[in-house]
């Protein structure tokens, strides 16, 4: 399922890109909705979608399902895994304690926007060259938060970094690979891209 | 999830407006609490009210040299602002020791205090639960009950209070500013957490649609020399099995002033007022520190698989203090 595009562009692969919070009154303007599905306008890694779907749909399902955004991935659905991590706004949140709705107006960034087309970012290339996965069920999850991490500046040691990565639950355990890659980025520095601001 | 209907609130009025005309709409903050009681069908609003939007989001410092933490303001935002890690370290430290990085830029401050317990019998919808379903019984009198609370409970309700926040912001006394149809009011922090009795389904004494606008804290210089301790069952992402919020001033080794705020052992934040009076005027060390526990948890009632956690509860009391007290005395010596 294709969805309709309407062709805005710009954002896409800007990783660590921040922008405000608070969107424009008139983006988000809107009266009630719903229960019936409506309108939603999603702006999808740079990209805007036409999504028709009920309030209740959270942002996780109207992107794996709705838009065939299938990196962020479906750990608990409840807040306590992480494997659903993508950014609205520049922050890493969870796509499962997200209502879709309430992202008109925002910038939604997922895994699929990390990567310069072909050019993988630095995160995904240190993932690869530390072997920081094995099922690769939480990566897309952990990469979200890993490349937040390095705009927030939690990355002191490895003791700050565990606990700043700890709502990235790794069920094979690539804990410690997962910290070398992290450290890798961060000693290699300097690009404008990890430290957020371009 | 059942369905509901959707509406963004543009300003505070037309929010509280809409909220408290209808009993059947709830707010929406940063929805890590809503958004799974939505799912597990323990709410069942026919609307939802998003408040994301509202201008309540500042962290700010008032006249008095007080700060006002606004209702909307995420935890990520205030455990990092700088007047509130100075001031008011235990606040920073009980934000940051909450849930996980994702959740915290997420979850706003009044939603904090406003979320409900982790008991999963009442996340669990065919089980009996008062707090659910008012009169239906309580499940984790004689259930798994491990997490449950030995302090405030009664024989309708043990679930613990799982907010760490809260735990420094009694300790503080702060104030929550309060946004209803008929205006505004504040109403005093420890009096905003109600204890289940015979009523465990109402938590707090606001009337349907009240809005939070902000937390107001005071000008507490004994907050400076603060720490929060948490302890769980892994390092991190976990909620309190015990844990201690504790500002403590000392004078030539004996008490001034003591706030203790203690949290996953109570059905509120609790204020240890028996502690803190136990304290005042004592020598600040090992013995008065273990009285003052001792006196705080003299009327806990463990249960089945909780009674680790009145001992649990005075350990982690006197490592906060004792904590503290090493500070006090690095800054005065
Ligand atoms: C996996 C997981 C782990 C967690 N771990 C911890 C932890 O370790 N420590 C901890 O303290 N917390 C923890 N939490 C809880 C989290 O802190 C709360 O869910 C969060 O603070 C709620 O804020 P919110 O903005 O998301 O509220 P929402 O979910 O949007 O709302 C919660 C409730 O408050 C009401 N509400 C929201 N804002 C207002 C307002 N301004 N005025 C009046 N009513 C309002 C809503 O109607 C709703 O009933 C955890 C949560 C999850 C999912
Ligand atoms: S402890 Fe409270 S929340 Fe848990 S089952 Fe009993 S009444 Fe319900
Ligand atoms: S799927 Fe969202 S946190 Fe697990
Ligand atoms: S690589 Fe398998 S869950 Fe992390």
């Amino acid at each position: 399922m294709t969805p309709p595009q309407e062709g805005r562009t710009g954002l896409a692969g800007l990783a660590g890109h921040t922008v405000p919070r608070q969107a424009t009154a008139a983006e988000r303007d809107r009266g009630e909705i719903g229960p019936e599905p409506a309108d939603v306008l999603l702006t999808v890694n740079g990209t805007v979608h036409r999504v028709r779907l009920e309030p209740r749909v959270s942002l996780l399902d109207a992107l794996r399902e709705r838009l065939d955004v299938t990196g962020p991935k479906k750990g608990c659905n409840q807040g306590a895994c992480g494997a659903c991590t993508v950014w609205v706004d520049g922050h890493r949140v969870l796509a499962c304690l997200t209502l879709a709705v309430a992202c008109e107006g925002r910038e939604v960034t997922t895994v699929e926007g990390l990567a310069d087309g072909d050019e993988l970012h630095p995160m995904q290339e240190a993932f690869v060259d530390n072997d920081a996965l094995q099922c690769g069920y939480c990566t897309p999850g952990q990469l979200m938060s890993a490349v937040a991490l390095m705009k927030e500046g939690h990355h002191r040691d490895d003791a700050e970094i565990a606990e700043w990565m700890s709502g990235n639950i790794c069920r094979c355990a690539a804990y410690p690979n997962i910290r070398r890659a992290i450290r890798q980025v961060r000693d290699s520095g300097g690009r404008a891209e990890q430290e957020g601001e371009s | 999830m059942r369905s509901f209907a959707y509406s963004r609130a543009a300003d505070v009025e037309s929010a509280v407006a809409d909220v408290s005309a209808d009993p059947t709409s709830e707010y929406l903050a940063g929805g890590t609490t809503e958004v799974d009681m939505l799912r597990l069908g323990v709410v069942r609003p026919r609307r939802v009210v998003d408040i994301n939007d509202l201008p309540i989001a500042a962290i700010e410092e008032l006249p008095d040299g007080g700060t006002r933490l606004g209702g909307l303001a995420r935890m990520s935002d205030v455990a990092a602002h700088p007047v509130v890690r100075e001031r008011y370290p235990m606040v920073t430290e009980a934000l940051e020791k909450g849930a996980s990085a994702q959740l915290r830029n997420m979850a706003s401050m009044g939603g904090n205090l406003m979320q409900r317990v982790r008991c999963s019998y009442f996340r669990d919808g065919d089980r009996a639960c008062n707090k659910r379903e008012p009169g239906s019984g309580c499940a984790a009198l004689d259930g798994v009950n491990r997490t449950h609370a030995v302090l405030g409970t009664s024989e309708h309700c043990i679930a613990a209070h799982p907010s760490d926040a809260a735990v420094a912001l009694t300790a503080l006394d702060a104030v929550i500013r309060l946004r209803g149809p008929e205006g505004e009011r504040t109403v005093a922090f420890d009096d905003f957490f109600l204890l289940p009795g015979d009523a465990p389904e109402r938590e707090h004494p606001i009337g349907h649609g009240e809005l939070i606008t902000a937390i107001d804290l005071p000008v507490l210089p004994v907050a400076r020399t603060s720490h929060y301790l948490k302890v769980r069952d892994r390092e991190s992402y976990e909620f309190a099995l015990a844990s201690a919020a504790v500002a403590l001033g000392t004078e030539g080794g004996t008490v001034t002033e003591a706030r203790i705020g203690l949290g996953g052992v109570a059905t509120k934040p609790w204020r240890a007022r028996r502690a803190e009076q136990a304290l005042a005027g004592s020598e600040a060390g090992p013995e008065a520190f273990a009285r003052a526990a001792d006196a705080e948890l003299a009327d806990a009632v463990p249960r089945g698989m909780n009674g680790f956690k009145v001992e649990l509860a005075k350990r982690t009391m006197v490592r906060a203090l004792t904590e503290v007290a090493a500070r006090t005395r690095g800054g005065t010596a």
